[in-house]
């Protein structure tokens, strides 16, 4: 996994609450694998209308944010199913971070197993966080010091510290685990006798 | 004295591995379910050219994709592409299937307390997030994604922040007609989409402790509607009779002995939650959905919210959107609402005592709009057919179909058409969710029955009057 440290450069502003994980890759797509890519289908029904045409005024439609690694969403942002593809979707586009007041807490897990940094901010600093953006297009990120600023404009945002060490290191999750391996065999044997009925009966 | 717990921390505490120094716990898992959707998860484990650790906890359901047409005829061959890559994935790992052509088939949360593998006292992973349902029956059943799917597949871990712990208290009486999902979505509706976010939810109180399994299953299936990463309901006499004699259920003396650790669950006492939640029962309406949201939940007797009646510029815009995307009008009736169909199904409402509650409605009477009925398993279907209620079903001009997620979320081909309003006995009203375009109406199995039978959202008491 890419490490994260600063990032400087396109961001886009979605003003919009609950924008949940059906909204960022509709169920229809989720038959794709991550080979294929899913960045083109990253808020397909919002992008595009019913003739498959782009919105223009939907905010990453704008020809200037095409390359954006940023994005500022609002309240409960990723809130839904589980599906890893709005991830995918969202990385695979190009971004690399999303503020937000609230995460989704799956959608949040997803994000740092895949080098995305969800972090957030209070409510009153996203929406000038949202106005600076609309305004200026660009942000700068600084994971190791939590702002985000566009503009003169700089908020500081909350992310766990142990999915903070995880995003600045660009740590896998599975070789963190492998280190524990022994203690995950001891574990499996005790409680198999601790727990006998805790296995299915065959 | 020891320090009194509840029931999530008693089961964290006897599956924490370890705890690292970040703060992170690696928790044993006991039961990881894996469907079509899964294949994400396999992909990774490929990608390492490695195995399943544990195969003999690992159960395959297919249940996202399947068609629910007599025959299972796949009109689409990318449909069955992924059923029968769920198929490969589970052979090649030595896992057990329940596929398609399986009497065991269904939808994953119905199939696991179904089949007796959900029991209390688990840690059960799923790549879904409605896997909260299990909790029902007093286990910890969290959600995961893909990465953390391939994580459980390769290690039968994964690693978590305890989370915080909220009780749902809800006492008193519901009252005739009103059932589980109305409780659900009255508390989503108090609490908010993301009331619950980063909290384990407890259910507690007289009218949890009266609900049945089934009752229990679509309220914990809806923990993650308020943001919980679980919900939970504490194992009692209900439970473990339920339990008993389910095919991968412990039996005799190990039934037993699993029963006497099941009785020291529950919650101590004395024991502290982050955060308390009260609901009285008495108060709670037959509810519906209007917006795009399952927080936009009123009473049947209400009307559409105005957006102009709004303080906060930032909701209302935000009412606006779901209201124009809905097609509805501000103070509009909710009862004047027409609906275009009906869809009865899905890990939430779809469970005998579901199919039971619509077809008390539906007996003798006739739908205004065409609806699908997908029953949440095939024994559910079975046990359904030699109740009759497939006949009442189908009388009344509903199709009935075999078990899958089907219209819930749109992706084994049957959808609610662009523009079309659906009753539905689903989980989400998102935008799109069954369907582009489509528009849809949460609410339980008695309320879906009684808007078929009147063409529009309707308040289902009086049409129970002189019916059990």
């Amino acid at each position: 996994m890419q490490p994260f440290k600063q990032l400087s450069g396109a961001a886009v502003a979605l003003r919009r609450d609950n924008v949940d994980t059906d909204q960022v890759i509709p169920a229809r797509f989720l038959k794709i694998s991550r080979a294929e890519g899913l960045g083109d289908k990253l808020f397909h029904d919002l992008r595009f209308d019913g003739n498959g045409k782009l919105r223009p005024d939907f905010p990453l439609n704008d020809p200037a944010r095409q390359d954006a690694g940023i994005l500022i969403g609002r309240r409960n942002f990723g809130v839904g199913s589980s599906r890893e593809a709005a991830v995918y979707a969202l990385v695979d586009h190009g971004f690399r971070c999303v503020v937000a007041t609230s995460f989704g807490d799956i959608f949040a897990g997803n994000a740092v197993n895949n080098g995305l940094v969800a972090a957030i901010v209070n409510a009153e600093d996203i929406e000038k966080l949202l106005s600076a953006v609309e305004q200026t297009g660009r942000a700068e990120v600084d994971l190791e010091a939590q702002t985000i600023k566009s503009g003169n404009y700089v908020v500081s945002f909350t992310i766990d510290p142990a999915r903070k060490t995880r995003l600045l290191n660009g740590w896998d999750e599975l070789d963190l685990t492998a280190q524990h391996k022994g203690e995950i065999a001891a574990f499996a044997t005790q409680d198999r006798t601790a727990r006998p009925w805790a296995v299915p009966r065959t | 004295m020891t320090q009194p717990l509840t029931l999530f921390d008693k089961i964290w505490a006897q599956h924490e591995i370890l705890k690292a120094e970040n703060g992170l716990s690696l928790i044993w898992v006991d039961r990881h379910y894996v469907h079509e959707g899964s294949f994400q998860g396999f992909d990774k484990v490929d990608a390492r050219a490695e195995r399943v650790a544990r195969p003999d906890l690992t159960f395959g359901i297919a249940d996202h994709y399947v068609p629910t047409s007599r025959g299972r005829v796949f009109n689409d061959p990318s449909l069955k592409k992924m059923v029968s890559q769920l198929v490969d994935n589970t052979k090649k790992h030595g896992v057990m299937l329940m596929g398609l052509d399986d009497p065991r088939q269904g939808i994953v949360h119905v199939v696991g307390p179904e089949q007796g593998l959900t029991i209390p006292g688990l840690v059960i992973v799923c790549g879904d997030s409605h896997t909260a349902t299990h909790g029902a029956l007093g286990s910890i059943a969290i959600g995961i994604g893909a990465s953390e799917v391939s994580h459980v597949l390769l290690t039968q871990t994964f690693w978590q922040k305890k989370p915080k712990r909220t009780r749902v208290t809800v006492d008193g009486k519901c009252g005739p007609g009103i059932g589980a999902k109305d409780i659900a979505l009255s508390i989503i509706a108090r609490i908010g989409t993301n009331g619950a976010q980063g909290h384990a939810v407890e259910y507690a109180g007289a009218a949890i402790r009266a609900l049945t399994m089934e009752g229990r299953l679509t309220l914990c299936n809806l923990a993650i509607e308020s943001g919980a990463r679980t919900g939970m309901v504490a194992p009692d006499e209900t439970t473990f009779a339920y339990v008993r004699g389910r095919p991968f259920a412990p039996t005799g003396a190990e039934f037993d002995r699993a029963v006497e650790v099941w009785r020291a669950l529950p919650s101590d006492p004395d024991a502290e939650f982050d955060t308390e939640v009260s609901l009285d029962a008495s108060a709670i309406a037959p509810v519906v959905t209007w917006g795009t949201s399952p927080e936009d939940t009123l009473p049947i007797d209400a009307a559409v919210p105005d957006p102009a009646q709004v303080a906060d510029p930032a909701r209302a815009q935000q009412m606006q959107g779901a209201l124009d995307y809905m097609g509805l009008k501000p103070s509009q009736k909710l009862t004047d609402i027409r609906v275009d169909r009906v869809f009865i199904g899905s890990c939430t409402n779809a469970r005998i005592e579901d199919l039971r509650a619509a077809a008390a409605v539906l007996a003798g009477r006739t739908a205004k709009v065409p609806g699908l009925v997908s029953a949440g398993s095939t024994q559910v279907k079975v046990q359904a057919e030699q109740e009759g209620l497939d006949k009442i079903f189908t009388a009344a001009g509903l199709t009935w179909g075999e078990s899958g997620c089907s219209m819930c979320i749109g992706i084994n081909g049957d959808i609610v058409a662009p523009g079309e309003r659906c009753a539905s006995t689903t989980n989400r009203n998102f935008r799109g969710r069954q369907g582009p375009g489509a528009r849809t109406h949460l609410m339980s199995p008695a309320m879906v029955a009684a808007a078929a039978v009147t063409g529009h959202l309707a308040d289902v008491r009086p049409m129970l009057a002189g019916r059990a």
